[in-house]
């Protein structure tokens, strides 16, 4: 007997008869010769999609592709953060939405993800600061979403070890989410690649895609590295890959791709309890469950390819985090990685149909893609299933940029480095 | 034989120090003639100088030094240098506690204090040893299984428990006391290490002329020559290694830095250095820093970083005791230690069968050489020299022993067990060589067969790579190939020629063999459930049957294996695990090991300190402040200050009597508007703009016409950003036939100046115009309210009519003060009043402060802070900061008709697009509280009247607002849907933050003298 | 990442800021509502050799043009972007 279904139950079962009967998570599957819908991308919201696709939509004859090994791209290296702390209307109800599937994500894939809400603080240092904050999260309560903002005493008491002495730009306040937190990024990955599969999707790695096969202006399939693969549908998740790939069916995106950096400390016993950001630097940080300090700052701001970022950047972030957390001095920087960002032109990310028929595409993530994965493979999936948007994810279509509908929370404009 | 007359140089201690039971010979790195102490766990031990504190616990006799993370295994000290992923102690105490310190690598000094931890209540007696006995439950990945049920209980129940027992040591839990330095350095050639093939090619470099660096993570230089009995010229290796460097030192284009870890390599000959200036020291010197990160800039880089030995993974191989036989070697040449009385050496190759070697000749009893290769005549002859049995074809099954390895179960080629008791296993799987700096940039390195490990594929146009790190095995290997990459990478950097013949390398006494026979691990195929567990990662407690059971599940994927067992991501990020973990797989999955491949190393290469990654910017230094010109007269007025971006600026200037600050702002802005203020506004960008293309220039970056302004006169002017957003506004003036001066906002003078240059260069460069930013040249003070004309006529010199029909409003003019003094005088008014704002050179800005102090005390003048100036410009429906906010269109700020239609501009086009136009996007409004007293908050949203308080009804927000006490009531400004057709409306205003809900007005944005009269006086 | 400004020679990454594609052209006021779209967000982000802009800001203030490898982050060239003769392109020694 395997155990297909994880618990405590089965766990034990498989503890006192040597971990025989587990099952791979998912199948080794080769491709077949032609599929309803291929999902071009193995990461997180590929999977997602297919997921969704599947269980919410009926939709089985689905092929995941991959040309590594899934979840090898931002959804394993990011800094686990999820949250629905957004502004703008075209994005507060997406983000919301992938809270609520967060939430509910270990029972809904039977895999712990380790959904941890211990909450997202994000500091302010000035009125102008504070402002803005308010605004924000009164439009976030307006949406039912929940939102607290915080005094300087309030800070204090729950992180006395920020610097509240020698601040160069002394911490006001801050605005918490307490339902924001971390999440086990991997494991994501995993968990809904082997809901997908038990559902019968197939999950193809080292699939690369080669080409975009199009036929009277309509796509009719791809050519991958482990040959031609027929699909009424195809749809793109491509993260900072996605200008690459849509170039093969003739498309320019309205996207850089960036580096951003990542790192995490070794593993030190928890006194970070939730997810804070800096107000006055680039710096945000959490604790893991392993003990890690995993943090990150700004993008690079240059377009790369290459998964690595450089050192102004290094020193950039960790003079931000040693300004607001003086006793993180004598810790220790354990690693370091890049990851590709696909940064769109206002910051926000598009669902959307292509100028090509049934080509559909789920990109311009920036480095705020990991929250949104649930969401997005939902409204990607719902997207390829029904061919009109899902209702949390109408403002991210592709010709918003052309109407002047764009969703730039920062307002920085058509400048991806600066979102 | 020069083995032997060598440890006939290695003369015993001269008296052996009865609390250094352990402490045999004398060491080339330790000073036995002092004595130093220090405390581990609360008990006292000696030591002497150049110990670590790894070698200073085996010369006591202590073993067990830590616990691992999961199942809080025992364990001691596996290594000798960086890669040790067992001995990890807290060291010093309070604010100075260095977590996951590894013992290997920390200097002793007197006084030094290291506890264990990740244990409780104490080392020896670990409460979560029990985690062990549930090892069958607690296998790779099982969290990701379990703890789902009920959902409420992960963050009440389950995740409190993992986290408690997450980490391992402590950070510190006040402050960092010390400092930190940041410096850069350029050479030529930098050599990564000081063992032969660094020295080497340190020395070739050195003597071609090159500007060399070469950096020594060690206190010592020499590298494994401190390890091994290596004679080189004749002499010992270390003896060789300290004239090499003495000889290199001399010379003037050589930098020597020891302490110092090239950590990474960044892209353009960029690497990254982490210096342990003080860490030998009980606390750094007055004035020194405890560490400084170093970015070394370098046209070419040796990689000389040698090797890091790996384990085999046999059951039970965890046990104190259980050591690298490299490390043992280190332990007992570098420091006279000697780690166990009895060892057995454990080996796959040659190299460990050196340990046999150098034990014995410190009297170690070798109880048993186990080499898992068919016997061999150089093994028969170290058996035999050593009085060992030699067991060949053989491996270690098991072991025994809880806080210490206490025998040694030997699997000989027949199958037949032995018990032997032992205290010491010097174990060799080989050695990897360290090419973690040479795969920073993607570059996947290729399996070597012949000496079963990873090299680096091929040398890069600007890194080189020799010695052990590029796969060479021998020290004369290590120096011929040194010499030849110092001779070519000088070559490339023009000092000799490539082609010329390196320069000759010393003699070593006999070229070590290797001869390794991969036996990655002891494991029956039917060893099965009973057998012990065999660690791959020591720290992370990763076992064979974690990587059989994740392969299983189908992480058969390295990344995936790596990340489902957490292999390699401990502290050491597996250094001494990946190799093992990577050839288990690829015998998992029935494939090679290239075929399974390999994980790239990423930076750091070694742990670093987050201190020294941000070095002085921290505190106060954080970033620094920039000072307008009459800072220092305002502290004199007991100013109060706020940051404006990296300004300190004046908020406001209380005054004897004011209570509160709104008591003070409220005075500055009556006695602005009922008499005269001055405000220093030097902080606005000011950019100079010459040229006869000038007025062109500013027709195409601001939205409305600038060829018609006169010489003399100034006008307010928006700039967009090409998306049809607005970018920033200001007031520019024409000073000159082709000479204007352009104010900006203070947030945004440096991204105005770039983007004004990147018109000019990048999109029309024929255009004949040049700019400079002037903001830090000229302290520019606004003097506002109805007698501001009365103070500054006691300043302006006399010929310059300040009347109003000769300087009316908008004008500009160069003009003199005080008596011949350049002074440039524009009237603008940001507070509505009659008002000016006079430019002097910077240096002159803090005695124009004084002086209107002086002649404006007739008039009642007062300074003001920028705070006063915020509710004036609110009063006034001014947008600032919080209304261009990068998200607003013209249309938004109520100057959609400023938009001009006769000329080209910067983002003319986009801002013709239907949503940026819609009538509908919320736009600027005032807003007055039906009942005055009540405050109107800024950041709370606009719905109508008695519609629910959810988003579906948000039509708006409020985006600054103030107490007026001109107006005598709160008034704030916001932008609302088809706000302008509005005015009279009764508007709901959400606070659901502060959970209130209020009702206002909704009205023009000018509050205060809608007619301009005021200004125009 | 280090650039060999024409102006001030080899200089380190944090003295420049970014600005993206080099090769797009600012089209003319009257053109398509479309090549304006196109202009202002449509971007190749070729994954290989990129023409792109730097300002130089903590220096000479000059825009430039560099061609870099956006996968290797290899610099190919610098020159001013006000200039367009080929005899300021400078060869870099260090991608």
């Amino acid at each position: 007997m395997s155990s297909e279904r994880y618990s405590l139950f089965s766990l034990l079962r498989e503890s006192l008869r040597g971990h025989t009967g587990w099952k791979p998570a998912w199948r080794k599957a080769s491709p077949q010769a032609a599929y309803d819908i291929v999902i071009v991308g193995g990461g997180g919201h590929g999977l997602a999609t297919a997921y969704y696709l599947a269980q919410r939509y009926g939709i089985r004859r689905v092929a995941v592709l991959e040309k590594g090994w899934i979840g090898n791209g931002n959804i394993g290296r990011n800094t686990t953060i999820v949250r629905s702390n957004y502004l703008l209307p075209g994005n507060t109800p997406f983000y919301e939405c992938s809270m609520k599937l967060w939430e509910g994500l270990e029972q809904d894939i039977n895999y712990n993800a380790m959904v941890s809400q211990r909450g997202v603080l994000n500091l302010f240092h000035n009125d102008a600061q504070r402002n803005a904050y308010i605004r924000r999260g009164n439009a976030m309560r307006l949406h039912d979403i929940d939102a607290e903002l915080l005094d300087a005493s309030a800070v204090r008491a729950k992180l006395p070890f920020l610097n509240f002495d020698d601040a160069r730009f002394p911490i006001q306040g801050g605005l918490l989410q307490r339902r924001g937190g971390t999440v086990r990024h991997d494991a994501v990955a995993w968990g809904y690649a082997r809901a997908a599969d038990k559902l019968g999707v197939d999950i193809i790695e080292n699939c690369e895609v080669t080409g975009i096969t199009i036929t009277n202006g309509r796509v009719t399939g791809v050519e991958t590295s482990r040959g031609p693969i027929a699909a009424s549908k195809v749809g793109l998740a491509c993260a900072g890959n996605s200008s690459r790939v849509a170039a093969m069916a003739g498309l320019r995106l309205p996207i850089e791709s960036h580096v951003l950096q990542a790192f995490v400390t070794e593993g030190l016993k928890p006194f970070i309890d939730c997810v804070t950001t800096f107000g006055a630097g680039h710096f945000y940080i959490s604790q893991s469950d392993k003990g890690g300090l995993v943090f990150g700052g700004d993008i690079d701001g240059y377009n790369s390819y290459a998964q690595r970022g450089n050192m102004p950047v290094v020193e950039d972030v960790v003079e931000g985090g040693m300004a607001l957390m003086p006793r993180i001095g004598r810790a220790r920087l354990l690693r370091q990685w890049g990851g590709l960002m696909d940064m769109s032109m206002d910051g926000s990310p598009i669902i959307d149909r292509t100028p090509v028929d049934q080509l559909y595409l789920n990109a311009g993530w920036c480095y705020g893609g990991f929250k949104a994965t649930p969401a997005s493979g939902l409204c990607f999936a719902h997207l390829l299933a029904r061919d009109e948007p899902h209702e949390v994810a109408t403002a991210y279509r592709l010709d918003r940029f052309g109407r002047g509908a764009v969703i730039d929370e920062k307002g920085m404009g058509a400048q991806p480095n600066l979102h | 034989m020069n083995t032997h007359k060598f440890m006939q140089d290695h003369a015993p201690l001269p008296m052996t120090s009865p609390t250094q039971p352990m402490r045999m010979i004398q060491g080339n790195g330790v000073d036995v003639g002092k004595t130093i102490h220090f405390t581990f766990d609360g008990r006292s031990y000696t030591a002497h100088p150049g110990d670590t504190l790894a070698s200073a616990l085996l010369a006591n006799g202590v073993r067990l030094v830590g616990r691992s993370f999961k199942y809080h295994r025992p364990r001691g000290i596996l290594s000798a240098g960086p890669e040790e992923p067992n001995a990890l102690v807290e060291l010093r105490t309070g604010a100075r506690r260095e977590p996951n310190t590894r013992a290997t690598v920390a200097e002793l000094f007197d006084g030094l204090t290291a506890s264990s931890q990740n244990r409780w209540p104490t080392l020896a007696f670990d409460a979560l040893g029990i985690n062990g006995a549930l090892s069958p439950v607690f296998t790779a990945g099982f969290y990701y299984k379990t703890f789902m049920w009920p959902a409420s209980f992960w963050e009440k129940i389950y995740e409190p428990i993992i986290r408690r027992a997450a980490g391992l040591g402590r950070a510190a839990e006040e402050a960092d006391p010390d400092c930190y330095e940041k410096s850069n350095g350029f050479c030529d050639v930098l050599i990564v290490g000081s063992g032969p093939a660094g020295l080497a090619a340190a020395l070739a470099a050195a003597t071609s002329g090159a500007r060399v660096i070469l950096c020594e993570q060690d206190s010592l230089p020499g590298g494994r020559l401190r390890a091994e009995n290596i004679l080189i010229d004749h002499q010992p290796g270390w003896n060789w290694a300290e004239a090499t460097i003495n000889r290199l030192r001399a010379m003037p284009n050589v930098r020597i830095m020891t302490r110092s870890c090239v950590f990474a390599r960044y892209d353009g000959g960029t690497y990254g250095v982490f210096e342990r200036v003080s860490d030998h020291l009980a606390t750094p010197q007055p004035d020194q820093p405890r560490q400084r990160l170093w970015r070394i800039v370098a046209r070419q880089c040796i990689v000389a970083t040698g090797g890091i030995e790996r384990p085999i993974v046999f059951p039970n191989n965890d046990r104190p005791g259980i050591m690298l036989a490299g490390a043992v070697r280190t332990y007992v040449n570098r420091f006279g230690v000697v780690p166990g009385r009895r060892a057995v050496v454990y080996t796959n190759n040659d190299d460990g069968l050196r340990s046999a070697t150098d034990l014995h000749a410190a009297g170690v009893q070798i109880v048993a050489i186990v080499d898992s290769r068919p016997s061999s005549a150089h093994a028969q002859a170290i058996a035999q020299r050593t009085g060992a049995p030699l067991f060949p074809s053989a491996r270690i099954a098991d072991t025994s022993g809880y806080r210490g390895v206490t025998a040694a179960l030997i699997r000989d080629s027949e199958g037949k067990d032995c018990r032997i008791a032992c205290d010491l296993i010097a174990v060799s799987g080989g050695w990897n060589p360290d090419i973690a700096l040479t795969t920073h940039h993607g570059k996947r390195p290729s399996y070597n067969d012949e000496i079963a490990a990873f090299i680096p594929t091929s040398d890069e146009e600007d890194m080189h790579v020799s010695g052990v790190a590029a796969g060479t095995m021998t020290t004369s290997g290590a120096l011929t190939e040194g010499a030849l990459a110092g001779h070519q990478a000088a070559a490339c950097c023009g000092f000799g020629k490539a082609s010329s013949p390196p320069p000759a390398v010393p003699s070593v006494d006999q070229d070590e063999s290797y001869g390794i026979v991969p036996q990655w691990h002891a494991m029956d195929a039917e060893s099965g459930r009973r057998a012990g567990r065999a660690f791959i990662d020591f720290q992370n407690d990763v076992t064979a049957k974690d990587t059989k059971l994740a392969a299983q599940e189908g992480f058969r994927s390295v990344e995936h294996l790596k990340r489902y067992t957490t292999l390699g991501m401990a502290t050491d990020q597996g250094k001494t695990a990946n190799v093992n973990g990577l050839a288990f797989l690829a015998e998992v999955n029935g494939q090679s090991i290239p075929q399974t491949g390999t994980t790239l190393t990423r930076p750091p290469t070694q742990p670093v300190t987050l201190g020294t990654l941000a070095g002085p910017h921290r505190g106060l230094h954080f970033k620094p402040h920039r000072l307008p010109p009459t800072h220092q007269w305002a502290t004199e007025q007991g100013a109060v200050f706020t940051a404006n971006g990296l300004w300190q600026r004046a908020q406001w200037y209380p005054r004897v009597g004011e209570t509160t600050w709104q008591d003070t702002v409220n005075r500055e802005v009556n006695t602005v508007r009922s008499a005269v203020g001055f405000c220093d506004v030097t902080t606005l960008g000011k950019i100079d703009i010459q040229g006869p293309d000038a007025a062109n220039f500013l027709e195409r970056v601001y939205v409305n016409a600038w060829q018609k302004l006169p010489i003399g006169r100034a006008r307010y002017g928006l700039m967009l950003r090409e998306d049809g957003f607005a970018f920033d506004d200001g007031t520019t003036a024409r000073l000159g036939e082709n000479h204007y001066v352009m104010t900006t906002t203070t947030a945004n003078a440096g991204p105005v100046m770039q983007h004004l240059e990147f018109c000019h260069q990048c999109l029309w460069p024929d255009m004949d115009v040049q700019f400079i930013s002037v903001t830090d040249e000229w302290a520019q003070i606004a003097v506002a309210g109805p007698r501001s004309r009365d103070v500054l006529r006691q300043i302006v010199d006399p010929q310059y009519d300040l009347s109003n029909e000769s300087f009316g409003y908008m004008a500009a003019a160069t003009i003199t003060v005080c008596g011949g003094q350049p002074a440039r005088l524009f009237r603008l008014s940001f507070s509505g009043e009659l008002a000016y704002e006079l430019a002097v050179p910077a240096h002159y800005g803090d005695a124009l402060a004084r002086l209107l102090m002086r002649v404006g005390a007739p008039y009642g003048i007062t300074p003001y802070g920028t705070e006063a100036l915020g509710v004036m410009r609110i009063e006034k429906g001014h947008p600032a900061g919080p209304e261009l906010n990068g998200q607003t269109t013209a249309h938004d700020l109520g100057m959609g008709r400023m938009l001009s239609t006769k000329k080209d501009f910067i983002g003319r086009t986009m801002a013709t697009r239907a949503a940026l136009t819609d009538p509908g996007r919320p736009t600027l409004i005032g807003l007055r509280p039906l009942v005055a007293g009540t405050t109107l908050d800024a950041g709370a949203h606009l719905l109508p009247k008695g519609s629910p308080a959810t988003a579906a009804f948000d039509q708006g927000w409020i985006s600054s607002s103030a107490w007026s006490p001109t107006v005598g009531s709160w008034i704030a400004l916001g932008f609302l849907s088809n706000g302008p057709a509005r005015h009279g409306e009764i508007i709901a205003v959400h606070n659901p933050l502060a959970d209130t809900v209020t009702e206002a007005e909704i009205v023009s944005p000018v509050f205060v003298d809608p007619e301009g009269k005021r200004l125009h006086a | 990442m280090r650039l060999n400004c024409p102006h001030c020679g080899e200089r380190s990454l944090e003295e420049f800021t970014y600005r993206g594609d080099a090769t797009l052209r600012r089209p003319a006021a009257d053109a398509s509502a479309k090549s304006w779209v196109d202009y202002v967000y449509l971007r190749d982000n070729p994954a290989g050799r990129h023409e792109e802009y730097w300002y130089h800001g903590a220096g000479c203030r000059a825009w430039l043009v560099v061609d870099r490898d956006t996968t290797t982050h290899r610099v190919h060239s610098v020159r001013a972007a006000g200039s367009t003769s080929e005899n300021t392109r400078l060869n870099h020694e260090h991608a």
